[in-house]
């Protein structure tokens, strides 16, 4: 459905993307994940047609970008990193321009923006103001004129940027029913977004591809170091005296932060969890009776979750090493 | 289809914005004084003398009705919106300068009061009147035309408007070289003079020639806007 090969982004020196070939199928929803500046918007806005490649070849949906501009355009939605409202006009007046633009047959136009004012929950705000609405609101009217006319492929810039907890989680659930009906790009920078709305994942750095995978693979290849936070009712000295006996540790830092009073915090780095996935359990069990025989209580233990940043980090470094080794 | 889409939009756009109404009242006041003025103290029962007059204030309202037009889609983010439905850059920019082209002539309407007072007091020739307003309207698209494509070449309408004052300022102006020099410059110069060929519409001669200089004017910087809207994603 969308095909990129070889695609490469120059603005004036620099490239902002570079030799990226992916492809994504009918139906998948398709996750990008990369930090600020690693080319997420600008490979998003070459696919929607706003700005053509430098190098390299981009079709969607049977359409080449240099060919017919116009055309591709007719069949992709996008919601950019900033949503793209016209204050002065009503929600429902934005999204019936929105509707004509992309030739949404008069008689239908308002049933149609309606249905889809309704999809997205911004029902009660339709004749309000658009610039008047709150970050989270105009996320959602901004998803909104990216669905109007239905378009067969959907390009998502941090759909959920600016929300609040639930509001979140409703995008994410719009966002998983879409999957089928349309072909979806989006972009985060946020890890368990991706694993739980995307099939498979392209991590991009410096413009260029780094990893594409299932979100499962990737974070089985990502988490061979696991992380735990530990807090026990004790002293530092008596718990670091009972996790030595404890084997599969990689690693402790004492974080300095204010914790109750008579007790310790530790954050653990575990070894290299075997192909299996059992170890990480059996350390934590190893840790629970460890502590458990010393009479030191645990009040909290926990998987760190993994933030962009440390996988991305380690998918980083791990490319340099490979390099340097090569070298 | 995509032009009329956005052309309604963009009027509709200017119709709730209080700098339209602050222009429209500005362009009015000036009008009415002009009018009055020159009525009171020649007696006269002619819109010459108010028609010589209104380039000054199209220079003062002209960039100040353009100067939103594109560099506030850049300001607000709302071109990306309107760079990805199906439309081509021409049809944004003609869509564009349709609306506040629109604008200008309800403005120009309006102004039809001071022809109607001339002929319950009098009865002045028709002609030079309707070719005074043909005139007015191709200048003003001219200048209207300018305005859009200096709010093509940058993100802030400050220096789009400002911009495009000082263009139609050297337009105004141009003419002065031919006093100032002689040959292909001098000749250059005085075809260039917007202001000179209005002059012959406000004395009732419609001159194909200047028609179709107002309307090649209009058209190449109406092209000049697309393409510098094209280069920007381009870059």
């Amino acid at each position: 459905m969308i095909q990129l090969v070889q695609v490469g982004k120059r603005f004036g020196q620099r490239w902002a993307v570079q030799d990226l070939t992916c492809s994504v199928e009918p139906g998948e929803v398709l996750g990008f994940l990369g930090p600020n500046g690693a080319g997420k918007s600008t490979t998003m806005r070459i696919v929607t047609g706003y700005m053509p490649p430098t190098t390299g070849s981009v079709r969607v949906a049977g359409v080449d970008a240099l060919d017919d501009p116009v055309r591709l355009k007719s069949r992709v939605g996008y919601l950019p990193e900033t949503p793209p409202i016209y204050g002065e006009m009503t929600v429902r007046g934005y999204l019936l321009f929105v509707a004509e633009m992309r030739r949404v047959p008069r008689h239908r136009r308002r049933r149609h923006v309606d249905e889809v004012m309704e999809r997205t929950g911004i029902a009660d705000v339709a004749d309000r103001l658009a610039g008047r609405l709150s970050r989270g609101y105009k996320q959602r009217v901004g998803m909104a004129a990216a669905l109007v006319g239905e378009p067969p492929v959907l390009v998502l810039d941090e759909p959920t940027a600016g929300m609040d907890p639930r509001q979140i989680i409703e995008m994410r659930q719009l966002i998983r029913s879409l999957a089928g009906r349309h072909t979806i790009l989006l972009s985060s920078h946020i890890l368990p977004e991706v694993a739980s709305t995307c099939h498979r994942v392209l991590i991009i750095n410096k413009g260029r591809l780094v990893a594409q995978d299932t979100p499962d693979n990737l974070s089985a290849r990502l988490g061979g170091r696991r992380q735990l936070r530990l807090e026990v009712r004790g002293s530092r000295q008596a718990l670091e005296a009972a996790l030595a006996e404890v084997s599969g540790i990689a690693g402790i830092r004492w974080p300095s932060e204010p914790g109750h009073e008579g007790t310790t915090v530790a954050e653990l780095d575990l070894d290299p969890v075997a192909t299996d996935g059992q170890a990480a359990g059996d350390v934590r069990e190893a840790i629970f009776f460890a502590l458990a025989s010393r009479g030191l209580p645990i009040l909290e233990m926990r998987s760190l979750d993994r933030s962009l940043e440390d996988v991305f980090l380690e998918l980083v470094t791990h490319e340099d090493l490979e390099s340097a080794a090569k070298a | 289809m995509a032009v009329f889409a956005i052309f309604k939009r963009e009027l509709k756009s200017y119709l709730v914005s209080p700098l339209a109404y602050a222009a429209g009242v500005v362009f009015l006041a000036i009008s009415g004084y002009f009018f009055s003025v020159i009525l009171l103290a020649t007696r006269v029962a002619d819109l010459r003398p108010y028609f010589l007059n209104l380039g000054v204030i199209l220079l003062l309202v002209t960039p100040l009705l353009t100067m939103r037009s594109l560099a506030e889609e850049r300001q607000s983010h709302t071109d990306e919106l309107l760079m990805t439905l199906p439309a081509t850059a021409a049809q944004i920019v003609v869509g564009k300068y349709l609306a506040v082209l629109a604008l200008y002539a309800g403005m120009l309407a309006l102004t039809a009061v001071y022809p109607a007072l001339l002929y319950w007091l009098s009865d002045p020739p028709a002609g030079p009147i309707v070719s005074s307003y043909v005139g007015a309207l191709l200048l003003g698209g001219t200048f209207l035309a300018v305005g859009v494509f200096t709010s093509s070449l940058t993100d802030s309408q400050m220096v789009a408007g400002l911009l495009c004052f000082g263009l139609i300022l050297l337009m105004w102006v141009i003419n002065w070289l031919a006093f100032a020099m002689t040959g292909p410059i001098a000749d250059a110069a005085r075809q260039l003079a917007v202001f000179e060929r209005f002059d012959d519409f406000t004395k009732g001669l419609i001159d194909s020639t200047h028609v179709l200089f107002y309307v090649s004017a209009i058209a190449i910087l109406l092209f000049l806007s697309v393409r510098s809207l094209e280069r920007r994603t381009w870059m």
